[in-house]
């Protein structure tokens, strides 16, 4: 029998399993904790911050920390939520975020968290990078003006040889991904569909199929993200 | 020495812009212009945009007739992913945006004849604009001013079921729709709660224009004289000469109603029609090519339609047309201020369409896309709310856009705007060296015949301050207006 362990989030008595990863931890526990960077079923990397919890004094990231006995975790507070906005801030700041034309508005989930910390006015300066769209692959569009570097594709879409079909090119604040050059043509429908539904953002696109969906039934048209969760 | 006047801002016309008067030594109107903040950016915006993202961003060009520039693009790629010309569609496609065109240009018109004329007529043009505005209307006159909020709403609410949205909404994709009408939807607005329901909408358009042409026989000496001009109009008719706003072939005529340019295809406008540029604004002033630049301009909207089309193909609208047509002996309209009569009359056109879309099962079909055989080049054209509206993209092999050209309705209006502006400057101010309260309101209220988006800047309800600036030949300020 697994060791259950006892801690706490915001005052409320949680249990879980010895050894799972507090984000884990809390969504079994109802509980939400906002995510970017981490996607279920790819190993979690802890690059967005969004998750950032405090424990003990520290910040931690809680898609990447295992859960320990008698951890006092602190969530939904009003420095934590602050610090999370300012995250979703700089991740508008630093692209060229134009929701209104954007097919993936309303399936978004950079869009849904600023909806849900109620993100009026970015605090920083919009940076408007010049980035072009690359639409050579013949099933899926890459429009880097709204990538996020999530990486959740390029951890995610791989081919039989478990080789990365996305991967990084270029350095520092120019980094963008790209279709590795030699592996696009192995993108498969059903790779190319995986790689739309993995990007939180709308910057991975299918071709010709955007705005089929209807106002009113998208993923967050009636509730904010996070809604599965009690607390 | 000559005098420049500059009047700015205008208000209550969608946005903002000014005129300029000049005066010659004997303080005589020897030009003005009417200068406009035009679009051209959106153009330059959507190139590198993939193609099916234009049907939702051109519209936000404007936030008062979107809809207009969203089915413009999706006509337009339609033609791209070879679902045709304008009968590609499937019956719940084609008859579903018809639904949402119909609902924005009654929302429309509603919007411009109650909220923004109608204080000119209830007080007179030159009455204090504090009480010349809607707030006015809604004091005195509140039965008006509900009806105009409410059929407001109404045709925002169709445009919701349309489209997903009051404004700026996503129903239209290349080939198609992406969704249809549900019974409870389509309930809401046949059998909806007094006074919204289409019915209501029906009798309500009835009265507003008993209302004007009520007006009008009482003031027929301003109505008919104030701003009234010979010229070329131009539509959009269907092929059998009946109004159609959503689709058709080109027709225009001339001020005697002759027909010089005979219902043409609109994927070939290019043949037929011609922009001019100026160096003074960046509005356009298209014309017909045939005829030249001082010839060829012509005018659009609810005044240039009734004078293109034969009849209109709903009964109680055909009656009023019957009418309408009546006053000229069945020639061209070409007093500006008719152009609101030609309004009201679309406005109850719209509303029996709705009822007679609204009553078709087609709405409820789910077949809601078609696609064909792609090309690089699509144009599309429909009667928006102030005109005909010009769309025109080319895309590339990667299904980019490459080209954007837009001829919206306030350009194509262009000189007709301008000539109005003169006719009413020279009238008004030929020997003034001042300009006073009602010279300006003139202007003003002759501007807004043609209902000119200037801008999606928002008007301040009359409140918003006019300045006034003279400027004599060496373009130095001499005096200086506000108020
Ligand atoms: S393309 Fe999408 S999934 Fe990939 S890194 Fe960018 S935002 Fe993340
Ligand atoms: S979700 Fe944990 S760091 Fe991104």
């Amino acid at each position: 029998m697994a060791d259950i362990i006892n801690f706490t989030i915001d005052g409320k008595e949680c249990v879980a399993e010895k050894g799972t990863l507090i984000l884990q931890a809390a969504q079994e526990n109802d509980i939400y904790i906002p995510t970017l960077c981490n996607y279920e079923g790819v190993k979690p990397q802890g690059s967005c911050r969004i998750c950032t919890i405090k424990t003990n004094g520290q910040f931690v990231t809680a898609c990447t920390t295992p859960v320990a006995d008698g951890m006092e975790i602190e969530n939904n507070t009003e420095e934590i939520n602050d610090l999370r906005k300012s995250i979703i801030e700089l991740l508008f700041v630093e692209g060229n975020h134009f929701c209104p034309a954007c097919e993936m508005s309303g399936d978004c989930e950079l869009q849904a968290l600023a909806y849900r910390f109620q993100m009026m006015v970015p605090r920083f300066t919009f940076q408007f990078p010049k980035r072009e769209i690359d639409a050579r692959n013949p099933k899926i569009l890459m429009d880097s003006n709204r990538c996020i570097r999530c990486k959740r594709c390029i951890r995610a879409i791989k081919d039989e040889k478990e080789r990365s079909i996305f991967a990084f090119h270029g350095r520092g604040r120019n980094i963008e991904v790209h279709i590795d050059p030699d592996l696009g043509s192995k993108l498969t429908d059903e790779l190319a569909e995986r790689s739309v539904t993995i990007c939180p953002v709308g910057a991975i696109l299918p071709r010709e199929k955007g705005f089929r969906t209807p106002i009113g039934q998208r993923k967050f048209d009636h509730e904010p993200i996070g809604s599965e969760y009690k607390y | 020495m000559s005098k420049k006047i500059t009047i700015e801002p205008l208000t209550r016309v969608e946005g903002h812009g000014k005129v300029t008067v000049h005066l010659d030594d004997n303080n005589n109107v020897t030009q003005t212009r009417l200068h406009i903040v035009e679009f051209r950016g959106f153009e330059r915006f959507i190139q590198g945009r993939p193609y099916w993202e234009a049907p939702v961003l051109v519209q936000r060009l404007c936030g008062i007739c979107p809809v207009s520039h969203h089915l413009a693009a999706a006509k337009a790629m339609d033609v791209i992913v070879g679902a045709g010309t304008g009968d590609g569609l499937t019956p719940v496609a084609e008859k579903m945006r018809r639904l949402m065109h119909y609902g924005q240009v009654f929302q429309s018109h509603v919007l411009h004849f109650f909220h923004l004329v109608s204080p000119d007529l209830l007080f007179g043009i030159n009455a204090n604009p504090t009480i010349r505005n809607i707030i006015g209307v809604a004091m005195e006159h509140k039965d008006l001013a509900v009806q105009g909020v409410m059929m407001r709403k109404f045709g925002q609410e169709i445009i919701k079921a349309t489209a997903g949205k009051k404004i700026h909404g996503t129903g239209a994709i290349p080939g198609g729709i992406n969704k249809n009408l549900s019974i409870e939807e389509r309930d809401h607005f046949l059998k909806g709660k007094d006074p919204l329901n289409v019915d209501k909408m029906i009798e309500w358009s009835l009265g507003a224009i008993e209302f004007f042409k009520n007006y009008q026989s009482k003031n027929s000496e301003l109505i008919d004289n104030m701003a009234a001009f010979p010229s070329n109009h131009l539509s959009l008719v269907r092929k059998d000469g009946a109004m159609d706003l959503y689709h058709g072939v080109i027709r225009a005529v001339d001020a005697n109603g002759k027909k010089i340019l005979h219902d043409v295809d609109p994927q070939d406008y290019l043949d037929y029609i011609g922009e001019e540029v100026k160096s003074w604004t960046y509005m356009k002033f298209p014309f017909l090519t045939e005829y030249g630049k001082d010839k060829g301009w012509y005018r659009v909207g609810p005044l240039a339609r009734l004078n293109t089309v034969d009849f209109i193909p709903s009964p109680l609208a055909q009656k009023e047309f019957e009418i309408y047509k009546a006053y000229t002996k069945g020639k061209p309209n070409n007093m500006s201020m008719h152009t609101h009569w030609a309004r009201l009359i679309e406005v109850l056109h719209s509303a029996e369409m709705m009822k007679k879309l609204l009553n078709d099962p087609d709405l409820q079909n789910d077949n809601l896309e078609t696609k064909g055989n792609k090309v690089y080049e699509g144009i599309g054209l429909l009667e928006a709310p102030r005109g005909t509206l010009f769309h025109h993209y080319r895309i590339n092999d990667q299904d980019l856009i490459e080209m954007a050209n837009l001829i919206v309705s306030t350009t194509n209006n262009n000189t007709p705007m301008n000539k109005a502006v003169e006719m009413v400057a020279k009238e008004q101010m030929n020997g003034h060296t001042i300009i006073t309260e009602p010279m300006m309101n003139a202007v003003e209220v002759a501007i807004r015949a043609y209902d000119p988006c200037l801008s999606c800047a928002t008007h301040a309800l009359g409140k918003m301050p006019l300045e006034i600036s003279l400027y004599n030949r060496n373009n130095q300020l001499i005096d200086r207006k506000r108020k």
